[in-house]
C-alpha cells in the first residue's frame, strides 16, 4: 500500500544523475554547440580527408593517365576537361589532395618534432642551450622564409624529401618559440620542481610533466602552422620549384592551365579550370581556419571582445 | 644619454648585428654546393683545367672568412659578382654581372611596391580605425568576414579571379604587366594595375585586422574609461588619449605588412610576368644560378630586416613612456 520507498537516500537520487558522460557524448555536446563556421570547417576538412585517403578508389583514371586531346572541354568523359598534356583534371584534384595534403602534414608533423623538442628542452634548460637557440630562431626569423626556401632549393634541387626538410626547419622555428613561451610558465610549477626532485629524467619531465598542460596552444598552432606551411608548398610548386611533375600537386596544375584563362570569354568553363585547384587551397585553408577559431573559443575562452 | 638615444642605438645595433649574420649565412649557402657543381654549370665537356679555372675564380681554393670578408666588401660597393648562366665549357665567357642583370628589375619591383603601398597603407588604416570604432556593426563584421576570406586565399588564385574579371571577362587592364624601361609613366600605372590591385587585396586585410585589434585593445584600457568618465568626447579620446600608444602598433602593422609585400610580390610577378627582381630570383633558382639567387636573397633580407628596425624605432621614438622618463 505503501508504493514510495522506505528510507529516503539523497545520494541514490543523485547518483542516477550523477552519471559520467563518456568522452563521445561530450565531444557531441561541444559540437552541438558550435557554431555554423566550425561545422562547415570540419565537413569540409573531413571530405578533403576522405578524397586524400581513398584517392585511388574515387578516380576514374590513373594519376599520370594520358589521354589524346590536351586541353579538352569540360563533358562526360573528363568532367573538368583535360591539362596541357591531356591528364584528366578531375582525376589529378583527386590525387592532389593527397600529395600536397599529405606533403604539407608530413612537413608540419616534423616541424613540431623538430621545434617544440627543442622549445620543451630550452624551457626546462634554461642556461646558455636556451640563448644559442633563441638567438638562432632570431636570425632565421629575419629571413622571410619563402625568400630563405627558395634559396636553400636552388641549393639541394626541388625534390620532395629537400622540400619537406627545408620547410619544416624554416617553419619550426616559430613553432619553438611558441612551445618555449607556454612551457616556460609550466616548469616553474611545483609539480615539475617535485619530479625534479624525484629524480626524473628530461624525457619523462618534457612528456609526462609539461606537454599535458600545454596541449591546447600546441594543437591549435598545429592547424594554423600547417594550413601555413600547406600555402608555402602549393606557392612554392605554383613558381615551379616545389612538387614535380608528373606528381599531382595542385599548385603546378594552376600554373599549367593557367594559359586558358584567357579563353574565358568564349567559354567560361575552360576560363574555371585553372582556378579549380587554386580553389581548393583556398577553401581548406578558410576551413582549418574556421576550426582552429572554433577550438580556441572553447578551449582558452579566448575573445575577440573587451 | 636620453633613455630613448640608448635604446635606439641598442636596438640599431642589434639590426646590424642580425644583418651580419643573415649575410653570413646566405654566403655560406655557395659552400653547401655539391662539389661537382662546376662541371653542372658548364656542361659535361668541361676540361678539368676550365674546372679549376672556374672555381679559382669564385675563389673556392681560398678558406672561408677571407672569402667572406671579400664578398661582403665587394657587395658593399654594389659587385655581386657574375651569374653562372652564358658559361660554356669552352671556356668562353658570356656570363653578365650580377648587378647589371637585377639593376632595372630592382626598380621595376621598387615601383610595383611603391604604388600599391601608397594605395594599401591609408585604406588599410582608414578601414581598420572605422571598424574598431563601430565594432560589431553590421559594418565591420562584413569587412571581417571579407578579410578573413582574402587572407585564407594564396595570392595567386586572387590574381586569376582578378585575371578572369578584369581582363578576361571584361578587358579592362591587360593580363600581362610586360613593362621595360621605354614604357611611359601612364602606361606604366595601367599596366601593373592588376598585380597592384591583388598586392592591395592581401595586404590590406592584414594590415586592417591588425590596426583594428590594436585599437580595440587600446580602447579596453582603464585610462581609456577615465577619459571618457571625466566627459572628454569621442574624438578627442581617440586623438589625445588613443593615438599617441597607438602610434607604436600601428608602425609596426604597416612595416610588417610591407615586409610582407616583399614576399607576396614574388609569386604576383610571376603570375604577371612583371620583370621584377622576384620573378629574376625564381627563375634563378630553377636555372641553380647561386649568385643571383644569393644576390635577391640579400636584397630581400635586408629589406625585410630594416623595415622591421625601422618600425622598432618608429615604435620607441613615439612610446610616451619613454619620451617623458621620470
Amino acid at each position: 500500500m505503501n508504493e514510495a520507498p522506505e528510507s529516503y537516500a539523497a545520494a541514490a537520487e543523485v547518483a542516477v544523475v550523477r552519471k559520467r558522460r563518456g568522452r563521445l557524448e561530450r565531444i557531441w555536446l561541444a559540437l552541438k554547440k558550435a557554431p555554423v563556421s566550425a561545422w562547415f570547417g570540419l565537413i569540409v576538412l573531413s571530405a578533403y580527408i576522405v578524397v586524400a585517403l581513398f584517392a585511388p578508389l574515387l578516380a576514374p583514371y590513373g594519376e599520370a593517365e594520358i589521354f589524346p586531346a590536351p586541353f579538352g572541354p569540360w563533358e562526360e568523359a573528363h568532367r573538368f576537361g583535360t591539362d596541357q598534356i591531356g591528364r584528366d583534371i578531375f582525376t589529378r584534384l583527386i590525387y592532389g589532395a593527397r600529395n600536397t595534403m599529405g606533403i604539407a602534414f608530413v612537413t608540419t608533423l616534423l616541424s613540431f618534432a623538430i621545434g617544440g623538442g627543442l622549445g620543451l628542452v630550452a624551457a626546462i634548460n634554461r642556461s646558455w642551450l636556451d640563448q644559442i637557440l633563441s638567438r638562432a630562431v632570431d636570425v632565421l626569423m629575419a629571413i622571410p622564409s619563402l625568400i630563405f626556401a627558395l634559396m636553400l632549393l636552388s641549393i639541394f634541387g626541388s625534390t620532395v624529401t629537400s622540400l619537406i626538410v627545408i620547410i619544416a626547419i624554416l617553419d619550426s622555428t616559430r613553432v619553438f618559440r611558441l612551445t618555449r613561451a607556454v612551457a616556460i610558465n609550466v616548469v616553474v610549477m611545483d609539480y615539475v620542481e617535485a619530479a625534479k626532485l624525484r629524480g626524473e629524467k628530461i624525457g619523462w619531465i618534457m612528456r609526462r610533466e609539461i606537454l599535458p598542460n600545454i596541449m591546447p596552444p600546441l594543437i591549435a598552432e598545429f592547424g594554423l602552422r600547417f594550413s601555413f606551411v600547406f600555402l608555402t608548398i602549393a606557392a612554392l610548386s605554383f613558381l615551379g620549384v616545389g612538387i614535380q611533375p608528373p606528381t599531382a600537386d595542385w599548385g603546378s596544375m594552376v600554373r599549367e592551365n593557367a594559359s586558358l584563362i584567357q579563353f574565358a570569354q568564349y567559354d567560361i568553363k575552360a576560363g574555371l579550370t585553372p582556378l579549380l585547384p587554386a580553389a581548393a587551397i583556398a577553401l581548406l585553408t578558410v576551413a582549418v581556419n574556421f576550426v582552429v577559431d572554433w577550438f580556441l573559443h572553447t578551449s582558452s575562452g579566448l575573445k575577440d571582445e573587451h | 644619454m636620453h633613455p630613448v638615444l640608448a635604446t635606439i642605438l641598442k636596438r640599431l645595433g642589434l639590426g646590424v648585428a642580425t644583418l651580419f649574420v643573415v649575410s653570413a649565412i646566405i654566403f655560406s649557402s655557395i659552400s653547401l654546393l655539391p662539389g661537382d657543381f662546376g662541371e653542372a654549370v658548364l656542361g659535361q665537356a668541361a676540361t678539368t683545367e676550365t674546372v679549376a679555372a672556374f672555381r679559382k675564380e669564385l675563389g673556392l681554393d681560398k678558406p672561408a672568412p677571407v672569402r667572406y670578408l671579400d664578398w661582403v666588401s665587394s657587395v658593399l660597393k654594389g659587385d655581386f659578382g657574375t651569374s653562372f648562366s652564358g658559361r660554356a665549357a669552352s671556356g668562353v665567357d658570356r656570363s653578365r654581372s650580377v648587378a647589371e642583370l637585377i639593376a632595372p628589375r630592382l626598380k621595376n619591383t621598387l615601383f610595383l611596391a611603391g604604388v600599391t603601398a601608397i594605395i594599401a597603407v591609408p585604406l588599410a588604416l582608414l578601414i581598420g580605425l572605422t571598424a574598431a570604432l563601430y565594432r560589431n556593426s553590421l559594418y565591420d563584421r562584413g569587412v571581417n568576414a571579407l578579410t578573413l576570406t582574402t587572407i585564407s586565399m594564396p595570392e595567386f588564385f586572387v590574381a586569376y579571379i582578378l585575371i578572369l574579371l578584369l581582363s578576361s571577362l571584361w578587358p579592362v587592364f591587360p593580363s600581362l604587366a610586360n613593362v621595360d624601361a621605354s614604357t611611359e609613366f601612364g602606361e606604366r600605372l595601367r599596366r601593373i594595375a592588376l598585380p597592384a590591385i591583388t598586392l592591395t587585396l592581401v595586404i590590406v586585410a592584414h594590415m586592417m585586422r591588425m590596426t583594428r585589434a590594436a585599437i580595440i585593445n587600446l580602447l579596453a584600457s582603464p585610462y581609456i574609461e577615465m577619459a571618457l568618465l571625466k566627459g572628454a568626447s569621442r574624438s578627442e579620446v581617440i586623438l589625445k588619449h588613443a593615438l599617441p600608444n597607438a602610434w607604436a602598433p600601428i608602425a609596426t602593422v604597416i612595416a610588417f605588412n610591407l615586409a610582407y609585400l616583399v614576399v607576396g610580390v614574388v609569386v604576383v610577378e610571376v603570375v604577371f610576368v612583371y620583370p621584377g627582381i622576384g620573378q629574376l630570383m625564381v627563375d634563378s633558382v630553377t636555372a641553380r644560378d647561386t649568385p643571383v639567387v644569393q644576390a635577391c636573397a640579400l636584397i630581400f633580407a635586408s629589406t625585410y630586416i630594416v623595415l622591421n628596425l625601422i618600425a622598432d624605432v618608429i615604435g620607441i621614438v613615439t612610446n610616451p613612456r619613454l619620451l617623458h622618463p621620470r
